[in-house]
């Protein structure tokens, strides 16, 4: 559609503009302001410049050393949980029933785990994972597994790893499953009278026609697991020892725990930096992707 | 190649023991030649689909068979039929190229690389796609992707029918004339059955050696269109085909002479006999009735407006309460707002609830 | 064609996986503390529901329900007005820095909760508006707002320009217009972003606790709290959890064919 020119527009947008600007652009001025300063205490601040900032980045020091270890956790739990969210998801979303009362069932059931509050889920899995009353961990621990979340890394790994799978996978599949639902009936048609195999169907059918919501999809679970605070808290707290402390923990240790507001703002910055970065990736892959689309419409 | 039998075929979209009324498509008996080039054309909810999908095999009839070539193959999935379909919109594997996609057909029957190189040149050739060969399908004009997808059906070489389902819809209208031209073109160099679903009666006169016109779940009348034109066999043929359409009005008819609305006149055929409890018409073209000054002998009517189409201007009148259209002859100055109507008898037909009576000599 | 070989296995096998954690929090819902600790059963022997009755009664445990729900329904409101206008403009009009705004709020609905958690919590308390739910609420639009523009932006554009063209022509004025005759015709866009909306901020836990102490604690504060607290009631947190997502159910439930029309309309 093309869309006509009207600087008059932005009366429309303006509300969005004001409450998210109010939400956004005074607090991170606070934390700029934060970043760049120290304090004696008593609310006495002089002026630091970017010495957060090297602290933060020098792997030797205190902070630095914690901020690394916590971005390293926080990459290799992205990938792992990507590398099984996503091909797990397509299946999920390639088994869906076509049509009937199974449909809505099915919708139902998969979006149970995404309308659990945060923290519930956190507790399910807690429960769950429990020795001694939970069903996870009696029956683990009873064929001989000695699974202990709270005390074995490995295990709290697992346990937080299997959480977020059971917690988002339904993301992944109701956004494929939507993607296969806009594909017209007239391609598998043609795919048959053409003598397709099944194979042949999902990648020269369905996996094209999916590609748009594949790509929000990664690009959403990867900023969210990037991002994720309350679950593994709650599971692990972080631990045992700081093994499961990913980088929002750090940062809400330092900033409400420790209260050092200058490191906190400093790591917040950071994080908000990489954040960003993925972020425009991501809006200049889906831009072009849609310029894309509109440059097909017409040449010969 | 094949000749296509339809055995007392029939389907209905909510199962075989619905009421045979609503059924999509009455059972119906026919053949369709190999070699043939033919077209479906009805209004939208007639069936054509419907049986272009039987056909095809996307659709298992709820009775009756399927026969190519004297082989029943109802039982069999669509793609063992040998069929090629071409859909309303161009369906074209995204992430190919346009000789990719040509050869994609062959690619899954096994077919030996070169013997598939050969045979997608040779089509392509044949539909103008050459130059494009390497090109991202994706980007091609609708009627290009359009021709990929017919493409795609003509590059097996066992290919049985091919069938095409309103297949001009999304396409411009400057280019639906040069599309149209080269099915014809293909049909004459490939000898193929082409069956041709449509509801541009226009579509179908030019394209189709024989026109099978359906009307709710029917075959109403199959035939050439010059068949279609001066004899139709169903009053809904000769109301949906001619633009204008044919003037269809209530009469009594007993031996050689039709009363309408008080006047008598002349027919070419005697008939007698006519079912009593039947819905009687008379059936005639606007092109076969003039329009005259108003005399004893001629039927009256009432003129309400004169339509001018270049070459041929005709009349809508009004005889009592029918509506009725008849031909302004050349030079013609109309009088005044009463006209009498010359018919030609050789192009009156009499309809017995809708269907042509045969009078005798 | 469309599916694929066993299938109903891998559906029936990932939907178990999905129920069984919540059956045994249903289950342990219904046990005594007593029962819990002592024995591992599959369903209660001694079934109780005291648990909820406990909930039910306790005006510190259904008051964080309330709470939760106060500042759901305040957010998903406003995010849904402010998004609405915006997301016509985004859709019709080319306007200055339009790309960069629309840059600007994707960004901020991937902001990370825990960078703000200290800078709100400054804020709302400099403006008075701590511990209420229109702190929760105002602090959730950063995330919800941009994502129902998101939405909301997509289903507009699917209305053809045509339709907005033939109603200036007839007369309508543009307010009339939105409410009248663009509204219903997204209203399946909609709903998907309301139940977005809603989700995000019912989950939301960080912010939600952050930001409230005493009067506007949400039950996820309360869940929490109690954890925290010495001696763990099982049965207790269990019915409370249960009951949490009775709501996200609810809401599913009945948006379910908005959700199956807005997928359908192909708009991801």
């Amino acid at each position: 559609m093309d869309k006509t020119v009207n600087q008059k527009a932005w009366f429309l947008v303006l509300p969005v503009f004001l409450v998210v600007a109010f939400s956004a652009i005074l607090p991170l001025m606070t934390v700029v302001n934060y970043s760049m300063q120290d304090t004696f205490g008593n609310n006495q601040f002089f002026w630091n410049g970017v010495g957060w900032f090297k602290e933060l980045l020098d792997p030797s020091t205190d902070l630095g050393e914690r901020f690394f270890a916590s971005l390293w956790r926080n990459l290799f739990f992205s990938t792992v949980i990507l590398a099984i969210e996503v091909p797990l998801g397509i299946v999920v979303a390639l088994s869906m029933p076509r049509q009937g009362w199974t449909v809505a069932a099915c919708l139902v059931t998969m979006a149970l785990p995404l309308l659990i509050p945060w923290n519930v889920v956190g507790t399910i899995w807690q429960i769950f994972g429990r020795p001694d009353i939970g069903l996870l961990g009696y029956v683990l621990n009873s064929i001989g597994l000695n699974y202990n979340y709270v005390s074995n890394e490995f295990d709290a790994w697992a346990t937080v790893i299997v959480m977020d799978v059971w917690h988002w996978t339904s993301l992944v599949a109701l956004l494929c499953y939507a993607g296969l639902k806009s594909i017209p009936d007239a391609y598998y048609q043609a795919a048959q009278i053409d003598g397709a195999s099944r194979w042949a169907v999902f990648t020269a059918i369905q996996l094209p026609k999916m590609n748009r919501v594949l790509l929000i999809a990664v690009l959403l679970r990867f900023m969210d697991s990037f991002m994720i605070y309350t679950e593994p808290f709650v599971v692990t707290g972080g631990g045992p020892g700081n093994s499961t402390t990913f980088i929002s923990i750090e940062l809400v240790k330092i900033a409400l725990g420790q209260f050092d507001l200058g490191k906190a703002a400093a790591l917040s910055l950071v994080y908000n930096l990489i954040i960003i970065i993925v972020c425009w990736v991501f809006y200049t892959v889906m831009t072009n992707a849609g310029a894309d689309r509109q440059a097909n419409k017409g040449v010969a | 190649m094949a000749r296509i039998d339809l055995v007392d075929l029939a389907h209905s979209y909510s199962g075989n023991t619905a009421d045979p009324e609503s059924f999509a498509l009455k059972p119906v008996t026919m053949t369709w030649r190999q070699g043939g080039a033919y077209a479906l054309l009805g209004p939208s909810g007639c069936g054509k689909t419907t049986l272009l999908n039987l056909i095809s095999g996307i659709v298992t009839p709820s009775r009756g068979k399927i026969l190519f070539d004297g082989v029943d193959i109802t039982p069999l999935t669509t793609q063992k039929r040998n069929i090629a379909q071409v859909f309303q919109f161009p369906v074209i594997y995204d992430t190919m190229t346009v000789g990719q996609n040509l050869a994609f057909p062959l690619k899954n029957r096994g077919v030996p690389k070169a013997e598939n190189d050969a045979r997608v040149a040779e089509i392509a050739r044949l539909l103008d796609l050459t130059p494009y060969l390497g090109r991202k399908a994706t980007r091609l004009t609708a009627d290009a992707k359009q021709k990929i997808s017919l493409g795609r059906g003509l590059v097996r070489s066992d290919v049985a029918a091919i069938l095409f389902d309103e297949p001009l819809t999304v396409i411009d209208p400057e280019l639906k004339w040069q599309l149209r031209s080269k099915l014809k073109a293909l049909h004459r160099a490939l000898d193929l059955t082409m069956i041709y679903v449509t509801h541009d009666q226009t579509e179908a006169l030019t394209f189709a050696d024989t026109v099978v016109v359906m009307h709710d779940g029917r075959v109403v009348q199959s035939g050439t269109p010059a068949e279609l034109f001066d004899r139709p066999e169903h009053t809904f043929v000769g109301y949906f085909i001619g633009s204008p359409g044919m003037n269809i009005v209530p009469a009594e008819v007993r031996g050689r002479e039709a009363r309408i609305d008080g006047h008598t006149i002349a027919l070419n055929r005697s008939y007698d006999g006519l079912p009593s409890a039947a819905k009687i018409e008379i059936g005639v073209r606007p092109e076969f009735v003039d329009v005259a000054p108003p005399a004893p002998g001629l039927l009256s009517a009432s003129i309400e407006r004169i339509d001018d189409l270049g070459r041929v201007r005709f009349a809508r009148v009004r005889i009592g309460d029918a509506k009725f259209s008849a031909r302004v002859p050349p030079g013609f100055s109309i009088p005044g707002e009463a006209a009498g109507l010359i018919f030609d008898p050789s192009h009156v037909h009499v309809y017995a609830d809708s269907r042509l009576v045969e009078g005798s000599a | 064609m469309h599916s694929i070989p066993g299938r109903r296995v891998i559906l029936s096998l990932f939907l178990i996986f999905l129920l069984l954690p919540i059956y045994w929090l249903v289950n342990m819902s219904f046990k005594t503390n007593g029962e819990i600790v002592s024995t591992m059963t599959l369903w209660p022997h001694q079934p109780t529901i005291a648990n909820y009755m406990r909930i039910f009664t306790d005006e510190s445990w259904y008051s964080g329900y309330i709470n939760s729900l106060k500042y759901v329904v305040i957010n998903t409101v406003i995010s849904i007005s402010v998004a609405l206008p915006a997301a016509y403009a985004f859709s019709r009009y080319r306007f200055l820095g339009d790309k960069h705004l629309f840059f600007w709020l994707l960004s901020n609905r991937m902001a990370p909760a825990a960078v703000y958690a200290l800078p709100f919590f400054n804020l709302y308390s400099a403006i008075n508006l701590f511990d209420t739910p229109w702190a929760v609420a105002l602090a959730h639009c950063i995330f919800n707002v941009p994502l129902a523009v998101w939405i909301l932006e997509g289903f507009v554009s699917g209305v053809p320009r045509e339709i907005d063209e033939t109603a200036f022509l007839d007369g309508y004025s543009f307010p009339r217009f939105f409410i009248r005759i663009l509204v219903p015709l997204i209203a399946s866009g909609i709903g998907v972003a309301a139940f977005f909306c809603f989700m995000f901020s019912w989950v939301e836990l960080l912010l939600a606790r952050t930001l409230t102490s005493v009067d506007a604690k949400p039950i996820s504060a309360v869940m929490t709290r109690t954890v925290s607290a010495a001696g763990m009631d099982w049965g207790l947190l269990a019915a409370a959890g249960v009951l949490t997502i009775i709501p996200g159910a609810l809401v599913i439930w009945f948006v379910r064919n908005y959700i199956a029309r807005g997928f359908a309309l192909g708009r991801v």
